[in-house]
């Protein structure tokens, strides 16, 4: 790299980028570029074509058209080798480092030949120190990762990629595991280190962070860049409408008609998981939730802000740490998978190949997975596996599922023939409440309209229905009542209709319903 | 090289690749036979006849794959599970103690009823043994490999104390073994004149009644599903703690009843060489099985005959019984891999 850099000069360039992938187009014509110093936003709900531009940035991916330029090279497309020696270096939202070893060893790692005793290890650690004061990434070369809080590791990270010579650095949602100190923190080293002369492309659906970090905005929806403005010059509320889009999609199913109130939740707290861990991210912080009979109750919201932890909630997985849960007027004491099944929730889980059913199990075998012990399946402790096929072989009529037969193994079958068992085990039961979460994720077309017939349906006979979607319009289209959850938080009940699609956005990201209210952390 | 799963592999693929082990596990055995200076041919022959060659061979063969069905059901039931118990041998000891102990001692003297009393004690003996490991995974998470092995030690640790204090049998002339039991107290053989004792038919009964439990109940359909997915289990309302220490108490005590037929129907006593490692040999039985209590049964048998074929060729055409060992270990990793084999196809690239 012989030129001298001007202020303005163009470092990353990519031109025309298009991707497809089967009938949907992931990335349209993308242009992009990136200047010396800078930091890029690039903004846009799941599925917007984000993680698709950057896997053909980095060679992951060849693009069907388009061109990338680094320091006004053009880079070979997919060839992952070729654009780390560009000058490329990413860090992903989970991170790569080894925890038993030291912060120079992570470093180090996979830099150092094999098989060589004395490989200057004292220059290696004055180089990190270097480059640690330079960017502004306080760590302790000594220390073990294993120890570093969740910030410290990111920094880790970074250093690692510049230790590299990385000049182009791209975050991939860097904040989705910080608390709100260490983000700010984190936007403190981002100043420091373009100062410093690196890139910097920032991957968010943050609008406040967005705001707080970046010097310019690039709006991606629906695989297309839909705006490109500097952050100086723009507001919340501007970016919010054009991540959205302009329109929402106009509800086709009838409303449903309100029953009682058949779950109830009050000021629930929960931690991230089962494991309890980590509680400050991920957790749900005070949720107020009713969920009514004959009504679809739609949850808005990008994933990773509590979804997870307000489905383990209804599943039995996990239990409130603070607040109530009452079903049909009872407070439930102990909570588990079973007592939920018993007060008659069906829950159809996210991941319906690792949650929903077991893979090497047969049909019939996945079927009953939730009622094994019942009659007619089971009497005294030994299995009727006749009446277990018979009841399987009923749904697989019923629920129009293709395959071999009761008796084949479920790993086989399609996604969309897959799910539909799921609904027909959960439908079968006549649940008084259902927990969809993401149910027609990865389907194609039919599957999709097929499973929201069914739960319209189920509505309709008087289930109160609780639906959980990325998907804006497939929340629009079927919700009688919608929320949205952000950082663990639900917004306040509204009626489907009743709002713009900037204001639901602005919720997405981030903003409005209960700024600043944050938990001292 | 990569490996690329196949969705339903043909009937030959799952036929033919466990045929193919078996024939290069013939034809390693022969490569040792022609390097320790014999007829390879001869030596097959002489295993064969030794395992199955004669009456008193074949009695032999299944005296010696009793102990093998009970340790080899014990491993299969806690691997169907994923619970990693690899000290059926700390199990095995455990069951032989309390059988020696009783049957010399408090139930002396009470004849068939008092040995089925003891079989119960003796099962939960080495349930118990199991109950320490598996507490500790389910409640931290230790890993019941490193702990299960390692009960290994402790226990022959605690049978060589035993045996050299206060279960020495006084008139042993010095020699480190328990009294033995009296006649009224042993497993009678099958019939008159006939070198197979009721271990045997112990061993093939609690196949059976394994194989129903697992097939047939909701607690063999629950372990079945923790060891599969212990995350859709636990998301389906199935305790999967709970089955795990269920599973475990299973286990050692199918581990246990191994040692209580050794001692009961074969040796008549306790000695530190009551088990030749039946405890490790049962985690290849159960492999060979596919984990399937019905063909643990069958596994157990063949490793039973090339361990007695391979003794009986030994003295014939001085090769070293060390064969067996590797014949084994062979046939379970050859097997082992053609059964990878079946469910995934190598790519080279």
């Amino acid at each position: 790299m012989s030129a001298d850099y001007g202020a303005q000069e163009t470092v990353l360039r990519l031109t025309g980028i298009t991707r497809r992938f089967g009938a949907t187009l992931a990335n349209d014509a993308i242009d992009l570029t990136l200047k010396r110093g800078e930091v890029l936003a690039l903004l846009g709900e799941n599925g917007a074509g984000k993680t698709t531009l950057m896997n053909i940035l980095f060679g992951q991916y060849a693009a069907d058209s388009g061109t990338v330029e680094v320091f006004g090279k053009p880079l070979p497309p997919g060839n992952p080798a070729a654009a780390l020696s560009a000058g490329l270096g990413m860090v992903h939202q989970h991170f790569t480092l080894a925890d038993n070893l030291t912060v120079l060893d992570n470093i180090l790692l996979g830099t150092v030949p094999l098989w060589r005793a004395g490989f200057g290890r004292a220059a290696a650690r004055a180089r990190v120190l270097t480059l640690s004061r330079d960017f502004g990434l306080a760590v302790d070369p000594e220390a073990r990762v294993g120890d570093l809080s969740v910030g410290e590791r990111q920094r880790v990270e970074i250093l690692k990629a510049l230790y590299r010579d990385v000049r182009i650095l791209i975050l991939d949602e860097p904040t989705a595991v910080l608390t709100p100190q260490e983000s700010d923190a984190l936007f403190a080293t981002l100043r420091s280190a373009v100062a410093g002369g690196l890139s910097v492309i920032f991957i968010s659906h943050k609008l406040h962070e967005v705001m707080a970090a970046s010097s310019r905005v690039l709006v991606l929806r629906h695989g297309r860049v839909v705006g490109q403005v500097a952050t100086a010059g723009t507001t919340r509320e501007a970016l919010a409408a054009m991540m959205v889009g302009a329109e929402l999609r106009k509800a086709t199913v009838t409303p449903g008609t309100p029953g009682p109130v058949l779950l109830q939740l009050r000021g629930v707290h929960t931690s991230k998981d089962a494991a309890g861990k980590d509680d400050r991210i991920g957790g749900l912080r005070g949720i107020d939730l009713a969920l009514r009979g004959g009504q679809i109750t739609g949850i808005a919201g990008v994933s990773g802000n509590g979804q997870a932890a307000l489905s383990d909630l209804l599943s039995g997985l996990l239990a409130p740490q603070a607040g109530t849960l009452d079903l049909g007027g009872t407070a439930q004491g102990q909570w588990s998978p079973r007592r939920a099944l018993t007060a008659g929730i069906g829950r159809i889980p996210e991941d319906r190949h690792k949650t929903g059913t077991i893979a090497e199990f047969t049909l019939t075998e996945n079927v009953i997975l939730e009622r094994y012990a019942e009659a007619p399946f089971a009497r005294a402790g030994v299995m009727d596996w006749a009446a277990a096929r018979r009841v399987t072989d009923d749904l697989i009529r019923r629920f129009d599922v293709r395959c071999e037969g009761p008796d084949g193994v479920i790993r086989l079958l399609s996604g969309g023939n897959m799910q539909k068992l799921i609904l027909g085990r959960v439908l079968d039961t006549a649940p008084r409440i259902i927990l969809a979460n993401q149910p027609v994720r990865g389907l194609d077309i039919g599957a999709i309209s097929y499973v929201h017939g069914q739960l319209v349906a189920a509505r309709d006979a008087g289930a109160a229905v609780l639906l959980i979607s990325e998907d804006l319009d497939e929340i629009m289209e079927l919700s009688d009542i919608i929320h949205v959850m952000s950082e663990g938080r639900l917004s306040p009940p509204f009626a489907r209709g009743s709002m713009t699609a900037a204001q639901i956005g602005l919720w997405m990201a981030g903003q409005g319903f209960d700024e600043g209210a944050t938990d001292a952390a | 090289m990569r490996l690329e799963p196949i969705a339903n592999p043909a009937l030959t693929r799952r036929l033919g690749l466990p045929a193919l082990a078996l024939g290069a596990t013939v034809l390693v055995a022969s490569l040792l036979s022609a390097l320790a200076g014999a007829d390879p041919f001869a030596v097959l022959g002489l295993i064969l006849k030794g395992a199955a060659g004669s009456k008193f061979a074949a009695l032999e063969t299944l005296n010696r794959a009793t102990p093998l069905i009970f340790t080899g059901l014990a491993v299969a039931v806690a691997f169907r599970a994923k619970l990693w118990n690899i000290g059926a041998e700390a199990q095995l000891y455990a069951g032989a103690i309390v059988t020696v102990f009783l049957a010399t001692g408090l139930l002396a003297g009470t004849g068939l009823w008092g040995m089925a009393l003891v079989a119960a004690l003796a099962m939960l003996a080495g349930a118990l043994v199991l109950l320490g490991p598996v507490m500790l995974k389910t409640r931290f998470g230790v890993d019941e490999v490193v702990t299960t092995l390692l009960f290994n030690f402790i226990m022959l640790l605690i049978v060589s104390w035993l045996l050299e204090g206060p279960m020495k049998d006084p008139a042993g002339m010095g020699w480190p073994k328990s009294e033995p039991l009296e006649r009224a107290m042993r497993l009678p053989r099958l019939a008159e004149g006939l070198r197979l004792h009721w271990g045997f038919a112990l061993a093939l009964i609690a196949a059976v009644l394994v194989w129903f439990l697992q097939a047939r109940t909701t607690l063999g359909y629950e372990m079945r599903a923790v060891g599969h997915n212990p995350r859709a289990a636990a998301f389906a309302g199935i305790p999967v703690n709970p089955v795990l220490v269920r599973t475990a108490l299973l286990s050692g005590g199918l581990a246990a009843l191994a040692g209580y037929s050794e001692v009961a129907g074969l040796k008549g006593h306790l000695s530190l060489d009551l088990s030749p490692g039946f405890g490790y040999t049962g985690i290849i039985v159960a492999m060979l099985a596919l984990l399937h209590p019905l063909g643990v049964v069958f596994t157990a048998i063949f490793v039973a005959g090339i361990f007695v074929g391979s003794d009986s060729m030994s003295r014939a055409a001085g090769v070293p019984t060390y064969i067996a060992d590797m014949l084994l270990a062979s046939a379970l990793l050859l097997m082992v891999l053609a059964i990878g084999l079946t469910r995934y196809r190598v790519v080279w690239k």
